[in-house]
């Protein structure tokens, strides 16, 4: 619905607002805005393409340096320390794949459950996910590291995977959603026709979820991407670290010895850069879903 | 009506599927249903017992016990939480968060809902462009967003220097004691006013835009469609974002730990509570006193926004 309408207003409001001069000042606004939101990410575009040399000489920070180097950067990142670097990229993705689908895929069965049956104690499950949904995440870390390391699951991969399932807020937004997508009169009517329950799930169901489906999918990957405390608690070898606890042990490195840190301050830089590209790429090109999508919980 | 051709169909399907000889009873049949619906939920339901239930019930069950280094651990009942709440580590990191938490919120709703109620208005390919990129910060990892930041605010890298000495000025040190507060304020908002952003501009793309029109010909300034109309309707977005808000502030800490290397002296590992639950933890292997920190900080975070729910129930709220 809200990509029709934003289509719409699209296609018809632009001749009309271009003939109102007023529109000057809001454009300013908002130019002034974009400015603001960009210039981080100008900075480090720029700056990946410098030395520690060029980083350090005082030039502009906002400009190229005498020596533009991308490729003599990309090539000392992806080399550093036996191609660490790379490492920590795959880790991400592994986390980001198996965690956050495996978070999608609890919550859709879980929000159809919800959504589309009447079962003792439903009241209640509900409530406590809603609880759930206000817990700060960050408070379970330091238990769950102790419980994991009582079945000596810390470091390694699944004492970050297992606890990225948990994700109350995508069962909530799965849930809201499928109690107005999917008609109970289609799942009735399936039924009539024989369809077991599971079937009547995956071939009816299913297909009505699609747009809320993407949409806690990508959250959910994003989060797990994103995520830093719990991987910083979890890990303690740094070859199973995920690119976000990578670049801030890089960091504190760097800070700690200012002289000898140099070169990997450029290091930093570059591979905060490459560390972002596949996510503004992706937020990009599924920009259709993620718009509608994030504001299912706000619209009823 | 629903509720009544469900009994049926389960009976129908019980009766099918199960080949029993004799009809089933309804209250067999919705029995049945039931079950299968407890199916669906089971496996988040694991999950959530497991990576929620059990680290929660068990960090309370720690926070009892005090070790010591002789003698083992004792059983203390609730002096962790004496100890906690008289620790002035601990309640300077409250009073920072709530200190925070009270300039934050409102600023961070204000830029959002302007930006989306501009974006509403203007509809030019430049504000189309405009909305994906301040909503891009949303999008990359926090720990990332804060290093470019704290890039921008270097002495040695950053361009501050370089704007403020062209007009003969020094330039601020975010990374101070002083202005610490505010580098850290701009880090939060420049990540997360885009993705306060997009939820409300979505709720104003689901306004029935009629509505616009006959407030127009009663006679209606746009700023009086703006605040008596818009905002009034997009009342369960604005509190979505606050609790999401609330939430997020409550539990700050990527954002401090990282800008801890490069702000030496201004930011302590007490910092923030979670900070202080961190340290207490992994650095000096106070897991029990840890715990304590963390579970009242849940609490803590878990009575505010169910008491801001409370008290907004009437108006409608999302969690209904």
């Amino acid at each position: 619905m809200t990509t029709t309408s934003a289509k719409a207003s699209r296609n018809a409001r632009p001749v009309a607002t271009r003939q109102r001069p007023r529109n000057i000042v809001p454009h300013l606004f908002i130019g002034a805005l974009l400015v603001y939101f960009v210039i981080p990410f100008w900075w480090i575009a720029v700056n990946s393409s410098k030395d520690a040399a060029g980083l350090f000489s005082g030039g502009s920070a906002l400009w190229f340096a005498g020596r533009v180097d991308y490729i003599g950067n990309l090539h000392e990142l992806f080399t550093y320390n036996g191609g660490i670097y790379l490492r920590w990229i795959g880790n991400s993705a592994l986390y980001a794949f198996v965690g956050g689908g495996g978070a999608t895929v609890l919550c859709v069965l879980a929000g159809y459950g919800f959504a589309k049956f009447k079962f003792r104690g439903r009241q209640l499950a509900f409530s406590a996910l809603l609880g759930a949904v206000m817990v700060p995440l960050t408070a379970l870390v330091i238990p769950t590291f102790i419980m994991l390391s009582q079945l000596h699951l810390t470091n390694t991969i699944w004492a970050v995977i297992l606890p990225s399932l948990l994700s109350p807020f995508g069962v909530y937004l799965m849930t809201v959603y499928t109690r107005d997508a999917v008609p109970d009169e289609l799942i009735d009517a399936a039924a009539v026709d024989g369809a077991g329950d599971f079937r009547t799930f995956v071939q009816v169901a299913l297909p009505l979820m699609r747009p809320a489906v993407v949409t806690v999918l990508l959250l959910s990957i994003v989060a797990t991407w994103n995520n830093y405390f719990l991987p910083l608690a979890m890990l303690s070898d740094s070859k199973l670290f995920p690119v976000t606890v990578g670049i801030g042990l890089w960091q504190s490195l760097a800070s700690s010895n200012n002289g000898g840190g140099t070169s990997l301050w450029s290091l930093i830089i570059i591979g905060s850069l490459v560390s972002i590209i596949p996510l503004v790429i992706s937020f990009l090109s599924l920009q259709r879903y993620w718009q509608g999508g994030l504001s299912m919980g706000s619209l009823k | 009506m629903a509720h009544q051709a469900t009994v049926v169909n389960g009976e129908a399907r019980a009766s099918t599927t199960a080949n029993t000889k004799a009809p089933c009873t309804r209250a067999q049949a919705r029995r049945r249903r039931g079950a299968v619906g407890w199916l669906f939920i089971a496996p988040f339901g694991i999950v959530f017992l497991v990576f929620l239930a059990a680290p929660l019930l068990y960090a309370f069950y720690l926070s009892l016990f005090r070790s010591a280094l002789i003698g083992g651990t004792h059983f203390v009942l609730f002096d962790n939480y004496a100890k906690a709440f008289s620790d002035p580590s601990f309640l300077s990191g409250i009073r920072f968060v709530i200190r925070f938490s009270a300039v934050l919120i409102p600023l961070q709703m204000l830029i959002s809902l302007a930006i989306a109620l501009m974006l509403d208005v203007v509809v030019t390919r430049f504000a189309r462009f405009s909305r994906l990129m301040i909503f891009l910060p949303y999008s990359i990892p926090v720990v990332i967003g804060t290093i470019m930041w704290g890039f921008l605010y270097s002495k040695n890298f950053g361009p501050l220097g370089e704007i403020f000495g062209r007009f003969g000025a020094t330039a601020p040190d975010f990374l101070g004691k002083d202005l610490v507060f505010f580098g850290l304020l701009n880090v939060v908002t420049w990540q997360w006013a885009g993705y306060y952003m997009i939820i409300l501009y979505a709720a104003l793309q689901g306004i029935d835009p009629t509505l616009y029109e006959a407030a127009r010909i009663d006679g209606a300034s746009t700023w009086q469609i703006t605040l008596r109309i818009k905002v009034p309707l997009i009342t369960n977005a604005l509190l979505l974002i606050l609790v999401f808000a609330l939430i997020g502030t409550l539990q700050f800490f990527t954002e401090p730990q990282v800008l801890r290397f490069l702000a030496a002296g201004s930011i302590g590992p007490d910092f923030t509570p979670n900070m202080y639950a961190y340290q207490q933890a992994f650095a000096l292997a106070n897991f029990n006193y840890g715990s304590a920190i963390s579970f009242s900080l849940g609490f803590v975070v878990f009575v505010c926004v169910y008491v801001f729910l409370f008290l907004t129930r009437k108006r409608g709220n999302f969690l209904s």
